[in-house]
């Protein structure tokens, strides 16, 4: 470890670091504009310059790696001089339009103009104005403001994995620019705002919407796909202005989803604000004790056997706890929270969670993907996979659909029949697995949620055995299911899933086709097909006006993830805790409080007092629910049903990553993406089935 | 002038120029050839690049068009727009400016009757201002596509500028009594050439 | 005065056949397998006992760069990168030698491969220098064809290949870790420090990459001895130079002479002297346009060497020398090469790309008389802001014309402000 002097005092740090990073090591905080940890180093904008004893010139500390004996000087008038010298370079060109600019607040150029600039203007030659570029639905532009720090080139280029975006002419002239000015075609795109340092790229969206200082800012977690992204919600009273995301290593790193930024418009439309209850075949506006009663009126003296409930994609654990605990006391086993009609196995937690962790990817040597297009499915996930990928000696397969992934790949089939083939070590990939000291394979709903998903489920398990994908003595497992639904493994963590008996989710939607199942209740479930219900009693509890409100009988209007106080579980097994950053609209309440209320009006209470009370049942269903934002090693063991397989190929569930959900459905700005980026001639509903 | 072509592909015989131009980079370094294939783009296409031809190059090199668009405008060899027939670029810079660059400029401005950046209507000359082109002892200077015209004064510029409206080929390199960079009227050093010096020179006026 | 004998560039008006022929007889692949059975760390201890400083502009030891390479071929080819992007405004040397005397450079550039352990040289030559490429081109089919490069070089058993890459107008791309940016197919950006081409040069792999002057000079200086030409100029200075002297003297013209000469000297012997006489002089750029102005009084008697010229406050550079006579508008002058500064910035770092620009705008007001003697100041202090705090050396270049013009000119300056007096805005 060299040892250096920062500022007098001698420090020791690890080799390898760079000056900048190991002043902040000791505390000390270098300015700069183009340096960003995640990102190659560029050295462009010359704002960490230091003092370097011995050096013929200062150096750019992101750029300069440590060396033993390094004496560095971050303190003294004269590195202050430089560091006004660079700034003033950067604002003689800039519009200083900060009252009317939207990165106002949380620009790094003013906040670090308030350290390094001058007072005034000594620059009295005419201002460069640069046009601004078309950059899609998502990035507004306002080039003048640029100052060329390229960190959105870099981002783009480097973790996006798209080569859209670069700098065009040179010198005073030299412009940022999309190739075109086409919009930037990245699932990830709206993260180069939260990059560009100053207004330069700034959210379409949220034009002039608001000022950062007049949000109420609220640490949350994001649903719209089961990475779990952590996110920061800002509102301005009831209405959602933005989400932004927050810094987890483990999850998210400090990248967000278009679809996670994005969609939150989607919360202001189609809201159902009151209950409903049809009456002569048209849904009337109701109050609670109407919408109640309507419930209690059918539902009493239906067997339990004739009763069913199906979860949604983004439901909260407490919700379905919940709901468990009152179909229970309605005598009722038929719930299911796969209402793709996954078979994934749930009774093996390794067998349906994602055991290598997000972060683990990076520890892998070789990676199979079956039936996924991690892109689509977990936008963020996939920048995970393609930045180990980067890191090199990272051989992966795909079986399943030759989508463009952002990475390089090899393309071993399309179905199970292929990926049988991968059992075989002695050449193919199946070679490479067997080389690899930690292989993983991801399993994507494209490959569980079809006839022989169970089979194909065991299949998977059957290569993670041959290859060692889990190796006890190291602790690594790489057997890892890639799910869609936020709300997925927290339902089957609490055993959403039938009970003795019980029915799955398409045996539910059979039985009220044919009539066996008189009652439904759909928990924020929209994606079955509502046709096929027959003449059953559909309550729908929810806050979108989507498929599901549309069939019901009854609507009882829930809580979207930002109006509540809720626990979801992401595809690892991670257990997070999103918050209140809202009030639901209306009549709306938090989806645990109206099955309570429901279970009291049915006489089948399920005795929760308060959050804390709910909490503890979901305890009791799954230990797992005590370890708040860790993931815990789940054991290895026997899953899925081992039996024949179809030649159809995988298919991700997935075609429209911009319209998922009942949330970005009712999204302006995704139904702007879907328009830019898949054309017209696309469904508007992104989800088979 | 050409209008901007909506396709571009490379002739037979160029398509075998960029091969041999990208046999020079080790495998896989192909992207090194990207521009000297733009420059044979640009000769095929009348001495500027149209789109089309940058993704034809960035296609050809399996390189994103961005990077090649990058590559374009980042070189001022390249014109992104049409010009003329002759491609006069005058060096303005220090030593070609001390020794009378504003008067082949002007020359130009009042021979041809356009201003700097401008093409004749006729398609034959666009003018341009260039950097210095290197020939600094043989002030001042212009170049017309791939030749230098060097030792220039006023008349020389349009006596050049005329020859080649005529379809002629001017003399290039130095205008006077010179073979290339030696003083004029007499070597100071390798005098034993001094006479090679005077027959040169003469054969060259001779031309 | 050099003596022709001790002329390495003795067809450097292409007075001569510049091809194989011609080569031959002056001297040119006279037995070069010798050369290289000298053995590599004979041949670099050579031209480090030679004192060869790099043509370039920088003056590093060339002897001393080459060492610099890894002393083992690992995985990764070496690679001999050759600086022909001649652009430095005033220099015209490296293309007298491609059109007048190439096989200098090939020959050279063999020696210097073997050296280095690499079997490819890529000579990147300015783009405008189209005839040039043309000759230096024909000069390689012949050295190919008469088997002095190739599978193997003169029958050492080394191959050597000899690439010629073509730029395509981009000053930046003089600056060796641009040069490398480009001949790799991207914009001439400079790369940033270390890691050192050395380390990671083109491809990633070990490189060098010299001038062309530096190269061609190598087989002679192999041939004579490296006392012969450490024996030539002084010490820490030595060898033979090419010196271009452009401007207002009466015979403008290129002249290889030898290290050290008085400048005085160089223009009178060689260029016909200033025109109108020595008196008549007001100012030289002595190295290109990078480096400082002198004036009259220190040209009459600076030597044309690295650590005279240094200790002028200017620099040797390229050594190619702008004479300025009294007749001339000098702020005008060093306005002309603030814009063209301004135009060859690469726009990647903030200093330069903001501060070419702000410089030059400046610039164009003082010689406008369009300025206060406080924005004289300013100016200064805005170079003092882009000087050392840029990726590449250009800011620098961009910095030092402007103060050597303060320096020697400020009364000038502020006289011309006062000619034109502008009130001061009010800030």
């Amino acid at each position: 470890m060299p040892k250096l002097t920062i500022d007098g005092k001698e420090v020791e740090v690890d080799a390898g670091l760079t000056v900048l990073q190991a002043c902040e090591q000791v505390g000390i905080e270098i300015p700069r504009f183009c340096y960003h940890e995640r990102l190659s180093i560029a050295g462009n904008c010359r704002m960490c310059l230091v003092a370097l004893e011995r050096a013929p010139k200062p150096v750019a500390s992101c750029a300069m790696p440590v060396a033993e004996g390094m004496v560095v000087h971050t303190n003294t008038p004269e590195v202050h001089k430089m560091r006004k010298g660079v700034m003033e370079f950067l604002l003689i060109n800039h519009p200083l339009d900060c009252p009317i600019c939207d990165q106002g607040g949380e620009c790094d150029l003013q906040d670090q103009a308030m350290g390094y600039g001058l007072d005034h203007s000594r620059y009295k030659e005419n201002k460069r104005a640069v046009e601004d570029k078309e950059m899609g639905p998502l990035i507004k532009t306002i080039m003048t403001r640029c100052i060329h720090c390229t960190r959105c080139v870099r981002f783009t280029t480097e973790v996006a994995g798209i080569t859209d975006m670069g700098m065009l002419y040179r010198g005073e002239h030299a412009e940022i620019t999309s190739y075109l000015e086409k919009a930037v075609d990245s699932e990830l795109s709206g993260n180069v705002i939260d990059l560009c340092p100053v207004g330069a790229l700034t959210s379409k969206p949220y034009a002039f919407v608001a000022r950062p200082w007049e949000l109420k800012k609220t640490e949350t977690v994001d649903v719209m796909d089961a990475v779990g992204s952590n996110i920061r919600v800002d509102a301005r009273g009831s209405e959602v202005m933005r989400v932004l995301p927050r810094l987890n290593e483990d999850v998210n790193e400090e990248w967000i989803s278009d679809k996670t930024r994005f969609a939150c418009d989607g919360l202001r439309r189609q809201r159902l604000d009151r209950p409903y209850v049809r009456q002569g075949g048209k849904l009337q506006a109701a109050t609670w004790d109407e919408a109640f009663a309507a419930i209690k009126a059918k539902v009493d003296g239906v067997a339990g056997s004739k009763i069913a409930a199906i979860a949604g994609d983004q439901t909260d654990c407490e919700a379905m706890v919940s709901l468990k605990l009152l179909m229970s006391n309605l005598g009722s086993a038929n719930i299911d929270c796969r209402q793709d009609g996954s078979k994934i196995d749930p009774s093996l937690r390794a067998g349906y969670i994602f055991n290598s962790t997000i972060a683990g990817i990076e520890n892998a040597d070789a990676l199979l993907i079956v039936g996924s297009n991690p892109r689509l499915e977990a936008a963020v996930l996939n920048a995970r996979i393609r930045k180990r990928f980067l890191a090199g000696k990272f051989p992966i397969g795909v079986v399943g659909e030759a989508a463009d992934l952002r990475y390089d790949y090899e393309h071993l089939g399309t179905g199970p029949a292929d990926l049988k083939k991968v059992l075989s070590a002695r050449s193919g990939f199946g070679k490479i697995l067997k080389a690899a000291n930690r292989p993983m394979i991801i399993v994507g709903q494209g490959a569980l949620a079809r006839e022989d998903g169970a089979a194909v489920h065991a299949l998977t398990r059957e290569i993670a055995d041959t290859y060692g994908m889990i190796d006890k003595s190291s602790g690594w497992n790489g057997y890892c299911v890639l799910h869609t639904a936020a709300s997925r493994v927290g339902g089957l963590d609490l055993g959403f899933v039938p009970g003795e008996g019980g029915l799955s989710t398409d045996q539910i939607v059979a039985g009220a086709g044919k009539g066996d199942i008189e009652v439904l209740y759909l928990l924020g479930a929209d994606e079955i097909d509502m046709s096929a219900l027959g003449n059953a009693f559909v309550i729908y509890q929810g806050h979108h006006g989507d498929a599901g409100a549309h069939r019901a009988d009854v609507i009882l209007p829930g809580a979207a993830y930002t109006e509540k106080n809720a626990t979801w579980v992401n595809t690892e097994g991670r257990v997070q805790l999103g918050r209140l950053a809202a009030f639901p609209p209306g009549d709306a309440r938090e989806d645990w409080t109206i099955i309570r209320a429901l279970s009291d009006v049915l006489d089948k209470s399920i005795e929760v007092g308060d959050l804390r009370a709910v909490r503890s049942k979901l305890v009791d269903a799954h230990s797992n629910f005590m370890n708040i934002d860790t993931v815990s090693s789940a054991p290895w063991g026997e899953f899925g049903t081992a039996g024949d397989v179809s030649s159809a190929p995988f298919a991700s569930p997935i075609t429209n990553f911009y319209m998922t959900d009942p949330i970005s459905r009712a999204s302006e700005t995704m139904a702007k993406c879907t328009d830019t980026f898949l054309g017209s001639q696309e469904m508007k509903t992104g989800t088979d089935g | 002038m050409s209008d901007a072509p909506e396709t571009f592909e490379f002739t037979a015989e160029n398509k075998a120029k960029a091969d041999a131009v990208i046999a020079k980079y080790p495998e896989g370094r192909q992207r090194s050839a990207v521009m000297p294939l733009l420059d044979i783009a640009q000769r095929q296409n009348g001495g500027w690049l149209p789109m089309p031809a940058i993704e034809y190059v960035a296609d050809y090199l399996d390189m994103p068009a961005i990077r090649v668009l990058e590559v374009a405008t980042f070189y001022t060899m390249y014109n992104l727009k049409p010009i003329g027939k002759h491609f006069v670029q005058v060096c303005t810079n220090l030593p070609c400016w001390l020794n009378g660059s504003d008067n082949i400029m002007h020359a130009c401005h009042s021979h041809l009757g356009i201003k700097t950046g401008e093409t004749t209507e006729d398609g034959e000359f666009t003018v341009v201002e260039a950097e210095c082109l290197g020939a600094c002892v043989n002030a001042p200077m212009m170049q017309i596509n791939d030749d230098y015209y060097e030792d220039l004064d006023s008349e020389a510029t349009k006596r050049i500028l005329d020859e080649l409206r005529a379809g002629k080929q001017p003399k290039t390199g130095s205008q006077l009594e010179r073979y290339t960079c030696e003083p004029l009227g007499g070597l100071t050093s390798l005098t034993h050439q001094e006479e090679l010096r005077a027959q040169k020179v003469s054969e060259k006026g001779d031309n | 005065m050099l003596k022709d004998q001790d002329r390495i560039f003795t067809n450097i008006y292409g007075l001569e056949d510049p091809f194989l022929g011609g080569a031959r007889k002056r001297g040119d692949w006279d037995n070069t397998k010798k050369l290289i059975e000298l053995g590599r760390e004979t041949i670099i201890d050579q031209v480090k006992g030679s004192g060869l400083r790099g043509r370039g502009g920088a003056g590093f030891s060339t002897g001393m760069k080459w060492s610099f390479m890894p002393k083992e071929v690992g995985e990764r080819p070496h690679y001999l990168v050759i600086n022909a992007d001649e652009g430095e405004p005033g220099t015209c040397k490296d293309r007298e030698i491609m059109r007048n005397d190439p096989h200098k450079l090939i020959e050279g550039a063999l020696i210097a491969c073997f050296a280095m352990q690499a079997h490819a040289a890529y000579c990147y030559v300015r783009g405008e220098f189209y005839r040039e490429t043309e000759a230096l081109q024909r000069a390689v089919d012949e050295a190919y064809e008469n088997g002095l490069i190739g599978e193997n070089a003169c029958g050492t058993g080394w191959k050597f290949d000899f690439y010629i890459h073509r730029g395509m107008g981009a000053y930046i791309c003089g600056e060796e870790s641009a040069l490398i940016e480009s001949l790799e197919g991207k914009k001439g950006q400079p790369r940033l420090k270390p890691p050192f081409p050395a380390n990671v040069g083109v491809w990633g792999c070990p490189t060098t990459v010299n001038n062309v002057e530096s190269i061609a000079v190598v087989p002679e200086i192999l041939r004579r001895g490296a006392e012969w030409f450490a024996g030539l100029g002084r010490e820490n200075n030595t060898g033979t130079k090419l010196f271009n002297i452009s401007g207002h003297v009466n015979k403008p013209c290129t002249v290889e002479e030898e290290m050290g000469i008085p400048l005085k000297e160089l223009i009178e012997k060689h260029a016909g002297g200033v025109r109108g006489g020595w008196d008549n002089l007001l100012a030289v750029i002595p190295g290109g346009a990078s480096v400082p102005l002198l004036t009259q009084d220190i040209c009459s008697t600076v030597l044309m060497d690295f650590d005279s010229l240094k200790e002028q406050k200017s620099g040797l550079g390229t050594a190619a020398v702008m004479v300025m006579d009294k007749s001339t508008d000098v702020i005008r002058a060093i306005t002309r090469l603030s814009r063209f500064y301004m135009h060859e910035s690469c726009g990647q770092c903030t200093p330069c790309r903001e501060g070419s620009g702000w410089m030059w705008r400046m610039m164009e007001r003082i010689c406008a008389g369009d300025a206060t003697p406080a924005e004289i100041d300013l100016l200064a202090e805005v170079t003092k802001q882009v000087e050392g705090h840029t990726i590449c050396a250009l800011g620098d270049a961009a910095a030092w014309p402007i103060q050597g013009l303060i320096r020697h000119f400020r009364p000038l300056m502020e006289e011309r402000g006062a000619g034109g007096q502008q009130p001061v805005a009010a800030e």
